[in-house]
């Protein structure tokens, strides 16, 4: 069997081990290339029934305006049931606060959004896009993730997985994070999309957009960034490999206009090109100490 | 290209770290900043080589902070293979991690230092091998360097292993020997030029022709994971029965038992992501329609009707348990095969492993990462079959009914 194949087919089971084992799940979409494999995933493993539980998507209200079109195109297409939690409502009710500073981002206050809905909707799994090769840490996490009440990840909760069987018995409060895309790389998911020829915010294109560089990464210019005295705009061609809040996804400089481009960029083992990735990366690792220091 | 999971298991010292820094290094699947972490931490140690053990590093930290040792997933890829190293310590103490790490394994590879030949870790990993019933075994004889490449040394060992095997009775469809050096990158991925001799495949060479399709299981089986019922104008009286093609294949038109309830139907319509098929076969996921109305639910087996299956409520299983909360006669647990689930009560702990000298002890509990045998009563009858002759049917998990944790895998025997 030919590894998409076999990737497939393990997400498909995966996927009706979560509808069979718990009451009221729901898929976490944000939009971005992995949650819309789950969904495509979801509609195979479903079909001809429709997806079986509801997309829930938390808005930090600083999302890319494409993004949230795309989003209700493909709710629209699906008929799928969007829940929507806006991080904007929790402000507004005092339970989470903006961050300040320079590099003040909503990427954490969603999980305060995130852990409402759950309680707000009695969800007991919450069907994720996490992959092991995305970094060290995930690459131990389990399909099934147990968390408690407070949605927290209890290292004794964490149960050892054999061959494919999957134990999602929980205990009322409970709630089980679940990844049916573990074992794919962002290459596959990246070969799938064509395989499939699915549509995908035109963010992930090549796009002339205005940007600014801060610490070697490329910023998109929004009302939501502060800017510095010292930053200066440039127009350039420019795409994004994640597809986040507008606050905290940089863009990489790329001429990759057609999805085979992209998959060439991505796929490619020439130093240079891998390198520029490593960069990417690492400023990424980077930006996420300094949140949070902005945060404590 | 297929994808292949490998078992390996053994101490920080016997150089597993340099062997899978090895394979990283050579198969082009070192990120760049990983290498560069590799090229200065091995200059400021003051070493004239890159050493390779590094590029595992972060579970060497993991390890010393004490958090639970796990089983890591290190993926690479060679223009015919993607292959998944399942790598687990090879302690006692984390027998567990071992059979976890294992229990989706094809193949195992056991490494060995030329200089000590097989250790206690050895057998105890070639048991749990026999144990999962992995059907490829390859034995690299590592630190050729420190035995100066010598051909005899090698044989030895080989005569040792293979005299080991025979006489625990061990029936693999393979068993491969390499001697190899890690650290020097001797016939891990390129032929040695200090071992002319050995003239066979490399390590790699020897792990990208390892059958993947291994099994010779014929009971066509699915167990039910989902049943599809869209409820829509189109689809009204639609009823389809979702799950994954446990062994063997089902076509339209067969004739189709259920069990545990013994009702019998026909295939009308098999179907893949919504789409019509002709056939489904092992390792699919399908949705089967029946000609008739039969009551089936999650759990339930549909079997062709060729193949006779036995139901029961008395089983006999090897188990090994994973948690610290023993194992004893007239506890109850959750039992899950595949997907039935069903609750069990002990009725016996018959013996336990001596993990060092591999012999049954009788006992009366097994405690974490024990491994022995008991017999157990379940509340409903269950679809089993020994674990040796289908392993979709003779592996279950245990889990805890208070804390919902899987406490233990079973070996149907």
């Amino acid at each position: 069997m030919d590894v998409l194949n076999h990737l497939e087919e393990e997400s498909i089971y995966i996927l009706r081990e979560v509808a069979g084992q718990f009451d009221n799940p729901c898929l976490l979409f944000s939009g971005g290339k992995d949650s819309i494999t789950l969904v495509r995933l979801a509609e195979k493993a479903f079909a001809p029934s429709k997806i079986p539980f509801p997309l829930v998507h938390v808005d930090t209200g600083h999302n890319f305006p494409e993004t949230l079109q795309f989003r209700d195109d493909l709710v629209a297409e699906l008929d799928a049931k969007l829940i929507v939690g806006h991080v904007q409502d929790d402000i507004d009710a005092g339970l989470s606060q903006d961050e300040t500073g320079r590099y003040a981002s909503r990427n954490a206050l969603q999980t305060t959004t995130l852990l409402n809905l759950i309680e707000k909707h009695k969800f007991d799994a919450c069907i994720g896009g996490a992959r092991r090769d995305e970094e060290k840490a995930r690459a131990k996490e389990r399909i099934f993730s147990v968390r408690d009440d407070f949605g927290q990840w209890n290292e004794k909760l964490q149960r050892p997985e054999l061959f494919d069987m999957l134990n999602g018995k929980i205990h009322s409060g409970e709630n089980v994070r679940t990844f049916p895309i573990s074992n794919w790389t962002e290459l596959d998911v990246w070969n799938y999309i064509q395989r499939e020829q699915l549509q995908i915010p035109s963010l992930y294109y090549a796009h002339k957009r205005d940007v600014f560089n801060r610490d070697g990464l490329w910023i998109p210019v929004s009302d939501y960034v502060k800017m510095g005295e010292n930053d200066e705009v440039v127009s350039t061609n420019v795409r994004f490999r994640t597809v986040g809040d507008m606050t905290c996804t940089a863009a990489v400089l790329s001429e990759a206009f057609e999805l085979e481009n992209i998959i060439k960029e991505i796929g490619s083992s020439t130093f240079s090109e891998r390198g520029a990735r490593i960069d990417d990366k690492r400023s990424e690792g980077a930006m996420e100490e300094r949140k949070k220091v902005g945060y404590f | 290209m297929e994808i292949i999971k490998i078992a390996t298991a053994g101490s920080v010292d016997d150089g597993k770290s340099t062997l899978i820094g090895r394979l990283l290094y050579e198969t082009d699947s070192l990120k760049t900043d990983q290498l560069e972490h590799i090229k200065s931490k091995s200059e400021s140690r003051g070493f004239d080589y890159l050493d390779l053990s590094l590029a595992t590093d972060g579970l060497l930290t993991e390890r010393e902070q004490g958090i639970t040792i796990d089983v890591s997933h290190i993926f690479f890829s060679t223009p015919k293979r993607r292959f998944i190293i399942a790598d687990s310590p090879g302690h006692v103490e984390y027998t567990r991690n071992m059979v976890t790490g294992a229990s989706t394994a094809q193949a195992s590879i056991l490494l060995l230092d030329a200089r000590k030949g097989m250790v206690e870790q050895t057998r105890r990993h070639l048991y749990i091998n026999q144990i999962l019933g992995i059907q490829h075994l390859v034995f690299a004889i590592n630190k050729m360097d420190l035995v100066d490449f010598d051909r005899h040394r090698f044989i030895e060992i080989k005569n040792e292993v293979n005299e080991w095997l025979k006489s625990a009775s061990m029936k693999v469809q393979s068993i491969d020997f390499v001697p190899i050096s890690a650290l020097q990158g001797d016939n891990v991925t390129t032929p040695s030029k200090k071992m002319p001799w050995y003239d066979s495949l490399t390590l790699l060479e020897r792990l990208e022709n390892i059958p993947t399709i291994s099994s010779l299981q014929d009971d066509s089986l699915l167990q039910v994971q989902y049943v599809l019922r869209p409820k829509t104008a189109r689809h009204h009286d639609y009823r389809g029965f979702s799950g994954k093609v446990n062994s063997g294949s089902f076509q339209v038109g067969d004739k189709i038992v259920v069990y545990p309830s013994g009702r019998s139907s026909q295939i009308k319509r098999l179907e893949k992501h919504g789409i019509e098929v002709r056939q489904a076969k092992e390792g699919e996921n399908t949705t089967i329609l029946l000609e008739d109305e039969v009551d089936i639910s999650r759990g339930n087996s549909i079997c062709n009707a060729n193949n006779k299956l036995s139901i029961t409520k008395q089983v006999k299983a090897e188990v090994c348990w994973m948690q610290d909360a023993a194992l004893v006669a007239g506890a109850k647990y959750w039992l899950q095969l595949g997907v039935q689930r069903v609750q069990i009560k002990v009725r016996r702990v018959v013996n336990r492993l001596d993990l060092n000298q591999l012999i049954a002890e009788p006992t009366t509990s097994l405690g974490l990462n024990d491994i022995g045998n008991i017999e157990f009563v379940t509340a409903q009858e269950i679809v089993c079959k020994p674990f040796l002759e289908n392993k979709g049917l003779g592996a279950f998990i245990l889990i805890d009914a208070q804390t919902n944790n899987t406490s233990g895998v079973g070996f149907i025997r």
